[in-house]
């Protein structure tokens, strides 16, 4: 886990679902073939209403058309992030993208499990309701060793959940090497 | 402790077990599709090597069902795969489309093919596995990766949820469906109300229930958050099980003085037909309220609408009429696909039924309910506002952003695609 992350904040609203982070239609695609997961990177955030992808305005798209990889580091939800369907596919398309980190109030247990156990976003729960307090470009960086999230661009700090004891399989970068590294699987 | 508690214990090989604690179990049954078994194949590759063995051949179910009556290729490639990979490791259990093994969506044919057992443990690549859990068994959905472990080692991680309980009382008006009841509770506690929690459905009502109607209960556990959903059983699941298969079982009861998270309760004989409005399954309102909304749609399917009962409920109502907006019935299984064909109402076979009152016919897969490929039966294209048996409302679930989808139970479905508007149930029933 990157000690310290900065980038561009994507905002979103409550209850993002998985057919919102990747449409069920594009779950076709190959996850492991270089030409076909790509499009996971294109479409991530795609199932968002438009006038709600890039809040507080809307009408931003998560990646460019045309585009497999997006400009944000970070999406920044609010409650019951993830719900919805168990499709890994989601965690993985915003990954794939190019984010690096989630941040909502709460998440639906399916989605975060996946984010922790297959590598993907480090998902982070803010004590409060960010979403509304951070705006889609702005700056931000991130401790993660502290869960200490500044906003770069108003000044505004945040200190984030601790990651709590998920953070093991996260420092061994996904649950096979912590299994591996636990001795449940062999090396 | 609670059943799901005991459950977990006797998983982990500990007498022993509290909320909040994370333990490792064995998995009696791993399930996955055509969607998620092929990124889940190549975890377990990348893992445990390209010749690695599956851990139980004998515990792991493949059971295509999403995308699978679409022009699409790389759905299709999806199913060659699957195909593939049954044939590499000489799987028992796999139900291959275009076979006469071909089952349809995979929670009804766990069920159906005896996979359900109370007091096992399944694990399944789909967040609606939870309707195992109407057998008195631990059943919740996860991901590819923790699918790809399960598949090489037999084990998961889990860490042991409180127990919500949900007690039904009085009888169940015949305008009522169990459909009604989980979208009453959802409403209630919200799509997050039960995250991190078990939801056990316990009272009289419940148990005067079909095992259809209970999956029904179970199935939307997930729409609250839930990890698991689960009844106890009782003869009418011993029953049911029994028909199905040989296997053991071991019937497990929550403790009398189990510690529950919390308690709701409900006297069913003061319900109301409900629908959750768009575009949150916890967006509820009573028929009456939301009474003449104009429809476009009318959909029967899926795991939570596409059994024999939701059929026979919606056969019913439209009996003798002609549905006046687009109607798709979609059984959920080729067994109830048949069955609609062989299941008489009044001498017309419920296929014919639907036929003569003008519904579409779809065949046995998960077809609209998640939208799909472009091309898949029933799905929406456009700014349609459709009246659904399904589980899911969130903005563009059944395939088009700009649709509207109004969740509710077969009767309320059925009584709405004879007028084209939002219709109690209680209108039409004779």
């Amino acid at each position: 886990m990157e000690s310290t992350i900065r980038g561009l904040a994507y905002v979103v609203g409550d209850a993002i679902d998985t057919d919102q982070i990747i449409p069920a239609e594009h779950l076709v695609f190959s996850l492991n073939k270089p030409d076909e997961r790509r499009m996971y990177g294109r479409y991530a955030m795609s199932g968002v209403p438009v006038d709600q992808q890039g809040l507080p305005y809307g009408h931003i798209p998560f990646t460019d058309p045309d585009q497999y990889l997006s400009e944000f580091t970070f999406v920044i939800g609010g409650v019951n992030f993830g719900c919805g369907s168990s499709r890994e596919h989601a965690p993985f398309a915003m990954t794939e993208a190019g984010a690096k980190v989630v941040i909502a109030e709460s998440y639906a247990r399916i989605f975060y499990r996946n984010t922790i156990d297959g590598g993907f976003v480090i998902p982070f729960e803010s004590h409060e309701k960010i979403n509304d307090q951070i705006r889609t470009r702005d700056e931000l960086e991130l401790d993660t060793r502290v869960g200490q999230l500044t906003n770069l661009t108003t000044g505004q700090e945040y200190l984030l959940k601790p990651l709590g004891d998920v953070a093991d399989i996260l420092n061994a970068g996904n649950v096979f090497e912590y299994a591996r590294q636990n001795g449940l699987i062999g090396a | 402790m609670t059943i799901t508690e005991k459950i977990i214990s006797s998983h982990c090989g500990r007498n022993r077990i509290a909320p909040g604690e994370s333990v490792w179990v064995d998995v009696d049954i791993l399930m996955t599709h055509d969607v998620c078994g092929p990124p889940t194949i190549d975890i377990f590759k990348r893992e445990f090597g390209e010749d690695a063995k599956v851990w139980d051949p004998e515990k792991l179910v493949i059971l295509p069902d999403h995308y699978i009556f679409t022009e699409n290729h790389h759905a299709n490639r999806n199913v060659q795969l699957l195909r593939a990979f049954a044939e590499q490791h000489d799987l028992p259990h796999y139900y291959d489309v275009g076979s006469p093994r071909y089952k349809g969506v995979c929670h009804m044919a766990l069920a159906e093919e005896g996979f359900n057992r109370p007091g096992s443990l399944l694990i399944g690549t789909d967040s609606h596995t939870c309707t195992s859990g109407a057998f008195g068994m631990f059943s919740t959905g996860v991901g590819n990766t923790d699918a790809a472990l399960i598949m090489g080692t037999g084990k998961i991680w889990l860490r042991v949820p409180e127990t919500m309980r949900f007690i039904f009382e009085g009888e169940l008006p015949p305008y009522l469906m169990a459909k009604d009841l989980i979208l009453a509770v959802i409403g209630d506690i919200g799509c997050d109300g039960a995250t991190y929690r078990a939801m056990e459905f316990d009272g009289e009502s419940v148990y005067s229930l079909s095992m259809q109607e209970r999956m029904t209960l179970t199935n939307m556990a997930i729409e609250a958050g839930g990890k698991n959903g689960v009844i106890a059983p009782d003869e009418t699941t011993i029953e049911y099980v029994r028909a199905r298969t040989d296997h053991d079982f071991e019937c497990i009861y929550s403790d009398d003085n189990a510690r529950f998270h919390s308690e709701y309760r409900y006297d069913v004989s003061r319900l109301e037909p409900v629908v959750a409005k768009p575009h949150r399954p916890d967006n509820r309102a009573s028929v009456i309220e939301v009474a003449g909304t104009r429809l476009d749609r009318a959909y029967v399917g899926s795991c939570t609408g596409g059994k024999l009962e939701d059929f026979e409920a919606a056969a019913h109502i439209i009996k003798g009429q002609e549905v006046v907006i687009d109607t798709y019935i979609v059984p959920a299984t080729t067994e109830i696909s048949e069955s609609l064909r062989s299941e008489t109402l009044d001498g017309m076979t419920l296929w014919d039924v639907f036929v003569n009152a003008g519904c579409k016919m779809g065949q046995a897969s998960c077809a609209a309910c998640l939208g799909g490929p472009p091309d898949t039966f029933g799905r929406m294209q456009g700014d349609e506002v459709v009246i659904s048996t399904t589980n899911r409302n969130f903005p563009g679930r059944m395939g088009s952003k700009q649709a509207s989808v109004y969740l509710a139970s077969p009767l309320t479905v059925a009584a709405s695609a004879l007028t084209g508007l939002i219709t109690d149930p209680r209108e039409v029933l004779v």
